[in-house]
């Protein structure tokens, strides 16, 4: 448990959770999220927006509220109490992260905004370094626009060659043709876990080691997977690893980029800065040791201390509860969203987390948002800024409801029901 | 709280599934591309220009209702019409769905178009609205680019 954690008053201990055992108690979990307490356009809300955005539960809040009403202070450079304080609670978040993806070390994680800059920050570091002309990056035509475009600009910028590794109709890679892929052009690997837009879940330790077998480094978009299923990054023997905190409860404006200490170490700096040196002078820098180095100016300090309580939030329900419960629920959706008549779902892999997206007859997705949306039905709409996967489909967009730990087989009905609506306007 | 019928109207319905003049034109001298990438809504406007008056309208593409009902119904209205007359009404249905347009006011210049009265209570759906609108003011224009909405 992070010192924040540890310092909350009993009252704001999530005790639901810790006693809730082997499954998971949805109706006590939903007590700890304050938002789905209200009504939407005067039904109760049903939140199924997740892959965008998860909601918070109490002690995320709290925890940052207190840093803010306690412990606020500049980090890693202060003699006084409370700046010590601050220092150590931020730390301990990173302990907290470092145990969640099973890192070896503290130093290998970076925190960042989020899991767009842990890419970018790799783009514009390791690769900027490694990748020449006529070098190649290979990434999968199901990623989201921030593990493509990084990697376009960098390309643009070298004179190197992006190249894509397809996937079949049901929206699963295909393997053998990312493995032929690789070659000693390859410098980098960056794919994503989970698909934000389709729901695969991607066997990235197999992607893993093929790219290992040319010495190819692999860098793991984790925005969509750390929310639904356990990840340890020293058995999927990843080079890098990004995720998001907002995505798994935690606050915006705070991610991380798990890397590997030697490749770390090795790396030019992100951002020049405060922080991120040892000494300064006019003539020459020398530059802070990992995580520092890539950790310029003041930081998140309370989107740190906030990941960190979101992160011991999940720990205490278990992931494996998490994604077991998760898992029946899609399950059950699936069934019964697949059973109305006119509905193409998209995205239809054997392995798949949290996401159900789906056309309904020749009606666009944002007439299916808004007429859900008077039902109090939060679903995305659009094209889950994954425009290269919307084409490779021939579509324009999708309606994608999104599940989470707090969603019930109750709310997968409300969406049947608001389905069944948006048939009946457009009868 | 706005009411769905008021949004999907069934001549907003009817023509969203069955868009007038929707095709492409041949002898258009004038044509501009809208695109609201977020959406995904997409329409070319084509126009054939005689003078100042619109001697033929036409569209195609693809969005949600609202956006295609709103092309189909624009074509209707400015058929025949000077760049003038089209101008004004665009004025007009622009306040209509953003909510600046008195209920008694002077909807009956609007005719069929006032069933987008209902779209200004949804402002995230304003934008699918005038996207056809805008890409026809540019095709009047003889602007160059794409026209969006977001």
């Amino acid at each position: 448990m992070t010192t924040a954690a540890k310092r909350l008053p009993r009252e704001f201990r999530p005790a639901d959770v810790r006693d809730a055992g082997a499954d998971i108690d949805v109706q006590k979990v939903r007590r700890d999220f304050p938002i789905l307490r209200q009504r939407v356009r005067g039904r109760t809300l049903v939140y199924l927006d997740n892959a965008a955005t998860s909601q918070k539960p109490q002690v995320v809040i709290d925890a940052i509220r207190q840093y803010y009403e306690r412990d606020n202070a500049n980090i890693h450079r202060g003699v006084h109490f409370l700046s010590e304080h601050a220092t150590e609670e931020h730390e301990a978040a990173r302990r907290t992260v470092q145990g969640f993806l099973n890192a070896a070390d503290a130093s290998e994680i970076i925190f960042v905004r989020g899991a767009t800059e842990a890419i970018n920050l790799v783009a514009q570091t390791y690769a900027r370094t490694n990748v020449h002309a006529g070098d190649e990056v290979l990434i999968t035509a199901m990623e989201h626009h921030s593990n493509i475009v990084p990697w376009q600009i960098l390309c643009e910028e070298k004179g190197a060659r992006l190249r894509v590794a397809p996937i079949s109709d049901s929206g699963e890679l295909l393997l053998e043709d990312f493995e032929k892929l690789l070659g000693p052009r390859t410098k980098i690997v960056a794919v994503t876990h989970v698909s934000n837009a389709l729901g695969t879940i991607n066997p990235v330790q197999l992607m893993i080691e093929m790219a290992h077998r040319w010495n190819i480094p692999v860098l793991i978009d984790g925005a969509q997977a750390v929310p639904h299923l356990k990840v340890d990054v020293q058995a999927l023997d990843c080079d890098f690893y990004a995720f998001s905190g907002h995505k798994v409860y935690g606050p915006t404006g705070i991610g991380v980029l798990y890397g590997k200490s030697a490749l770390l170490d090795a790396m030019p700096p992100y951002q020049g800065g405060g922080d991120m040196i040892s000494s300064v002078t006019f003539e020459k820098t020398i530059y802070n040791k990992v995580p520092y180095k890539f950790e310029a100016g003041t930081p998140h300090v309370a989107g740190a201390i906030g990941l960190g309580a979101a992160i011991e939030y999940v720990n205490g329900l278990g992931i494996d509860n998490i994604a077991a419960h998760e898992h029946e629920l899609l399950a059950y959706a699936t069934d019964i969203v697949s059973a109305i008549p006119g509905i193409r779902l998209i995205g239809t892999a054997k392995e798949k987390a949290g996401v159900l997206s789906f056309l309904l007859d020749n009606i666009h997705p944002h007439d299916i948002g808004t007429i859900l949306d008077q039902e109090g039905i939060a679903i995305r709409t659009g094209h889950h800024c994954a425009q290269p996967v919307m084409q490779r489909f021939g579509i324009a967009a999708t309606a994608r409801a999104s599940f989470a730990l707090y969603n019930t087989r109750e709310e997968v009905d409300a969406l049947v029901e608001g389905i069944q609506k948006v048939r009946e306007v457009f009868a | 709280m706005p009411d769905l019928r008021e949004l999907y109207q069934e001549v907003i319905l009817e023509h969203s599934k069955a868009p007038r003049n929707y095709r492409e034109m041949a002898t258009a001298n004038h044509r501009a591309e809208g695109y609201n990438p977020l959406c995904g809504d997409h329409f070319t406007v084509y126009l054939d220009l005689e003078g100042d008056s619109i001697r033929d309208v036409s569209f195609q593409g693809s969005g949600c209702a609202i956006s295609k009902a709103s092309a189909s119904l624009m074509t209707q209205s400015v058929k025949g019409k000077t760049r003038a007359e089209a101008a004004r009404l665009f004025d007009q249905f622009h306040k209509l769905v953003t909510g600046q347009s008195p209920a008694n006011g002077n909807r009956a210049e609007l005719g069929k178009l006032a069933v987008f009265s209902g779209v200004s209570e949804f402002p995230v759906r304003i934008k699918c609205a005038t996207l056809a609108w805008h890409t026809l003011h540019a095709s009047l224009e003889g602007k160059q680019g794409t026209v969006s909405t977001e």
